[in-house]
């Protein structure tokens, strides 16, 4: 069964990329164009990863990041943080907070496969 | 009474005098001072009370009533001034090692060498006469009490040429036994003070005896006297015995006389040991003055009674009383008490001015004229202390010639009062001085020289003439024979009495020059350094600027060489230790210039202790060489008064001040910062801004790469996305520069002459397909325009229209509407730009117009854009002197409106 990928960003253009690339590698993606749509759908399903964009409009994804960390139902979730934030003292907010990887943008597509599929491969 | 019976007690009295001042002196060597007590400083301030409050009052009592009173009124409201006045001398002295008037006048202005040359020869000539009267007083009353011929004698049968030796002695014994005029003569003090009980003492036991032996009792005084008409009419206040002028002048010439009489200055000030003794004294004073007063009319009143028609001197009814009533022995205490109100003076008063004759004036031209010579080790202090012997033996023997060769029957206050008129003339230089930095060095000479040469007019001149000394009659038929310079009716003025009229003149003339002179010159640096020290002594914290403006440097052994030339050998090294203890180095030559500087003030100061400020001043500038301030020690200066600051009392105010400073200062600097934070974001956006469609090219590149087998409609599409990511990132840089530009201010716009409604067709024409695409309705009233005339760079505005269309387009719905409006309204022409979109909430409507604002607000992510549209919209607006806002349209939607002005401010 292939493991379900929840992309979060807010820019279309790489929404469709990461789409792309995740069903080409045979992964089941499924899209939030915001904070509250990606809380709305963890609401009906709980993915094995998130791709999750840290520049979001309202909701930061930090924010998502610590509400999925403080929940019971969802702490277990992988969560693979993207941004154009390359700063340290962000890669060790982003750490801290219980991210799983952090992957700057503009990103090398084989990398964030690699590490997305060594993620959901790993026991649980 | 017989002569040797008067001398042997005098001389017993002077010995005992000196006893007293040894033992004073052994017990301060030992650190038990016997004077550090307020009483001792408010009895040695009785120096005031000479041989003229003694037997001059009472005589002054008898010709004119109350008139004696002026003199002792004027001390008595100065002591009320003296916590403000004195206080502040006293520190500055001690601050300033001042030894004497002369010195401290030069030194308040910048250590001039030619305002103590003047101060000095002024106080000495305005004094002489004054210690004469003290002769003059002693021998007239020897010669009343033994009985003696009171006419014209030989120079060598003249008790008045004894008196002189024998003070010239002990005022040698008391003032110049060794050199150290830095520290105090308490010995001198003591016996001043006890001179004060004793005189004190033996005017109240005449008092009493004439009072409750001679007649019986006040009432019975009083009414003998007033049986004879003319003493009723004396003593009745009104302009038949003196008028108000007088009463004025001379209560103002004793204000001033109480503080700058030389013997005064040396008391009060040179020799106080504690500021809190002025307290005391400035009610204990008063106190004393009182007493020493209050038998003063009676016992006038008794000497007119019993010696009718002016047969016996007013001025020696004190003894004469005392005679005439059989008691002889009252009549030498008498004696005895003018006797020590007559060598308190004199000692006091010589004492004060031979340090200034040595000091200010023949050091100064020894040291110029190279007499003393710096390359020999030899201790000047030996020819030091011969110097001030020398002077003391002669300004005695000036005043003994002046009572043998000038004085022709002068009453005793009448000379004392022409002194007070010379000393007040003290008064615009040092009390301006003291309280106005404005004061100038040229303000001080030319008010003292032009006030001393109206005193000798007015005054002197006068008395030679009278003593006979010049056969010339200018005070009949004035001076050139001009009527208007008479001397005693100087430019008609001549209702006044001589002295009033002569304090009039003087002090007009002197203030008006030291004020005028001081307000049209400028102090130099070192007048406005010794200003500060001056002005702001009570308050260390305001003493701006402690070292020298031009620092000096020096090799400290010439500088140690000099001290021990002038201290001794043991007071240097005393002195040596005390600056090691007090500035934590030892003077070496390997100390930096600054540090030189501070050691060479140090000594300059020490040194003026002995010499004299401008001798001292004089005698260091020998060795040593001036050098440039460099920043360094600006800013060590600045941060010593800074130091100082907070031991000020008035830190408060100070730090008031700082504060506030330093509130403005964080405000500046949270400005900065938050600046400095705008950047950081701007940057950090434009960061974003950037890397967002890179994202999107790199992802779409590497998947297209990646996988060849991709069907050419998905490759078509993806593609497509990269090549407008590709323009989306050109646009976004070429804003980002035209940004920048614009707010550099580098983008030159380019203004001409040229029509509004045709930059809107422009515009209009260039958006057209955008609507189009969106199948959005635009419309607009461009037809029906006017050429809308202005001033402006076409392509700026064409950009602006561009941007706010394009916008609207953006922000509305497919088969929005989108309206455009131009109009004048007034001096305005007005652009508006209206959709049917979603609107901007209220708190957002400034906001919009901040670069990457959609990016932070906007909640419609697929809209493309820059978010830096609006910004240059605001910034071209604003460079054509117009306004831009966005309100709600109605019906919901947003509507820029732009103002333009018609005519740019200075066009025609």
């Amino acid at each position: 069964m292939p493991a379900n990928i929840l992309i979060v960003d807010d820019e279309p253009n790489i929404v469709i990329s990461l789409e792309f690339l995740m069903a080409q590698n045979g992964l089941n993606p499924f899209i939030a164009r915001s904070g509250e749509q990606a809380i709305d759908h963890l609401e009906k399903q709980i993915p094995d990863l998130i791709l999750l964009d840290v520049m979001l409009p309202n909701r930061s994804g930090f924010d998502i990041l610590q509400y999925i960390r403080r929940s019971e139902r969802l702490k277990n979730i992988k969560v693979v943080m993207l941004t154009a934030r390359g700063r340290e003292q962000d890669i060790s907010k982003g750490m801290d907070l219980g991210a799983d990887a952090y992957v700057t943008k503009p990103f090398s597509t084989r990398d964030l496969i690699k590490k997305v599929k060594e993620l959901t491969q790993r026991e649980p | 009474m017989q002569p040797y019976i008067i001398l042997s007690v005098s001389l017993l009295y002077l010995l005992i005098l000196f006893g007293i001042a040894y033992y004073a002196d052994r017990r301060k060597a030992q650190g038990r001072s016997l004077i550090a007590n307020p009483y001792v400083y408010a009895l040695s301030l009785g120096v005031y009370c000479t041989a003229w409050t003694f037997f001059g009052s009472v005589g002054r009592a008898a010709e004119s009533g109350v008139g004696f009173l002026p003199i002792y009124l004027g001390p008595t409201l100065m002591a009320l001034l003296w916590w403000v006045i004195l206080r502040k001398m006293v520190r500055i002295a001690k601050q300033q090692r001042i030894t004497s008037i002369a010195d401290f006048v030069a030194s308040r202005y910048g250590k001039s060498t030619r305002l103590s040359i003047a101060m000095t020869l002024i106080t000495v000539i305005g004094i002489i006469p004054y210690i004469a009267l003290q002769l003059k007083a002693i021998s007239g009353t020897y010669l009343v009490l033994s009985g003696s011929n009171v006419g014209q004698t030989g120079i060598l049968a003249d008790t008045a040429l004894y008196a002189t030796f024998i003070l010239a002695v002990f005022t040698i014994l008391f003032g110049a036994r060794e050199l150290d005029a830095t520290e105090r003569h308490e010995g001198l003090v003591a016996a001043v003070a006890f001179e004060s009980i004793v005189k004190l003492v033996a005017f109240l036991s005449v008092g009493i005896f004439v009072v409750w032996f001679t007649f019986d009792g006040p009432a019975d005084l009083w009414q003998q006297a007033m049986v004879q008409p003319g003493l009723q009419s004396l003593f009745s206040f009104g302009e038949d015995t003196i008028p108000l002028s007088e009463w004025f002048w001379l209560t103002l010439i004793s204000m001033f006389a109480i503080l700058f009489l030389p013997r005064q200055f040396q008391v009060s000030v040179v020799e106080n040991v504690s500021e809190k003794h002025i307290l005391k004294a400035l009610w204990l004073f008063p106190l004393y003055l009182f007493a020493i007063n209050i038998f003063v009319i009676p016992i006038a009143l008794a000497g007119l009674l019993l010696f009718p028609g002016g047969t016996v001197d007013a001025d020696t009814f004190v003894i004469t009383i005392p005679l005439f009533e059989g008691s002889s022995a009252l009549a030498l205490f008498a004696f005895i008490g003018g006797l020590s109100a007559a060598t308190g003076m004199v000692i006091v008063a010589v004492v004060a001015l031979s340090t200034m004759v040595s000091n200010d004036l023949v050091i100064p031209a020894l040291v110029r004229s190279g007499r003393i010579d710096f390359a020999s080790r030899a201790d000047a202090t030996g020819s030091l202390l011969l110097i001030r012997r020398v002077s003391i033996i002669l300004i005695l023997l000036l005043a003994y010639s002046f009572v043998r060769f000038l004085d022709q029957g002068y009453s005793l206050v009448s000379i004392g009062l022409i002194s007070f008129v010379a000393v007040a003339q003290f008064a615009p230089a040092i009390l301006g001085g003291l309280f106005w930095k404005g004061a100038s060095r040229n303000g001080a000479l030319a008010g003292l020289l032009a006030g001393f040469a109206v005193w000798l007019f007015t005054l002197v001149l006068p008395t030679l003439e009278t003593a006979g000394l010049l056969g010339s009659s200018v005070t009949e038929n004035g001076l050139f024979g001009i009527a208007l310079l008479q001397p005693y009716a100087l430019f008609g003025v001549g209702h006044l009495d001589p002295i009033s009229h002569a304090a009039f003149w003087s002090l007009t003339l002197n203030g008006l020059l030291f004020f005028g002179i001081s307000l049209i010159s400028r102090p130099g640096l070192s007048e406005l350094a010794q200003a500060s020290l001056f002005v702001d002594a009570l308050d260390p914290g305001r003493q701006q600027l402690r070292g020298s403006l031009r620092p000096r440097s020096a090799s400290p052994e010439d500088i140690i060489l000099i001290m021990q030339r002038f201290l001794g050998a043991e007071r240097t090294a005393r002195a040596l230790t005390e600056y090691r203890e007090q500035f934590g180095t030892t003077p070496d030559a390997s100390t930096r210039i600054f540090e030189q500087d501070s050691f060479i003030n140090y000594a300059e100061t020490l040194l003026g202790g002995v010499i004299g400020s401008a001798s001292a001043s004089t005698v260091v500038s020998s060795v040593t060489r001036e050098e440039p301030l460099s920043m360094e020690q600006i800013m060590t200066m600045l941060d010593e008064t800074r130091q100082a600051l907070a031991y000020s009392k008035q830190l408060e105010e100070k730090s008031a001040a700082l504060e506030l400073t330093t509130a403005e200062l964080k405000e500046a600097n949270a400005r900065l910062l938050e600046l400095d934070e705008m950047k950081d974001e701007f940057m950090f956006t434009v960061t974003h801004e950037l890397k967002t469609p890179l994202t999107s090219i790199r992802a779409f590149t590497e998947i297209l790469r990646d996988n060849p087998g991709i069907p050419a409609e998905k490759a078509g599409e993806f593609l497509d996305i990269i090549t407008r990511e590709t323009e989306r990132l050109s646009r976004l840089i070429t804003q980002i520069l035209d940004m920048q530009l614009l707010e550099k201010g580098a983008m030159k716009a380019d203004f001409r002459q040229t029509s509004l409604s045709e930059i809107a067709r422009n515009a209009v024409q260039a958006t057209g397909h955008q609507f189009a695409e969106k199948t959005q309705a635009f419309s607009h009233d461009l037809e029906s325009c006017e050429p809308m005339p202005m001033l402006a760079d076409a392509d700026q505005l064409e950009q602006v229209l561009v941007n706010l269309l394009s916008n609207a387009s953006k922000f509305s719905p497919a088969g929005g509407r989108i309206t455009l409006h131009l109009g004048a309204e007034g001096e305005h022409y007005v652009i508006e730009v209206t959709d049917n979109g979603p609107g901007i909430p209220e708190d957002e409507r400034e906001l919009v117009f901040e670069k990457f604002s959609r990016a932070r607000h906007a909640t419609e992510a697929s809209i493309p854009g820059t978010g830096l549209g609006l910004s240059i919209v605001k910034s071209v607006i604003a460079l054509h002197g117009g306004t831009v806002r966005v309100e709600e349209a109605p019906g919901g939607g947003a509507r820029f409106r732009v103002e333009l002005p018609q005519k740019r401010n200075g066009e025609a």
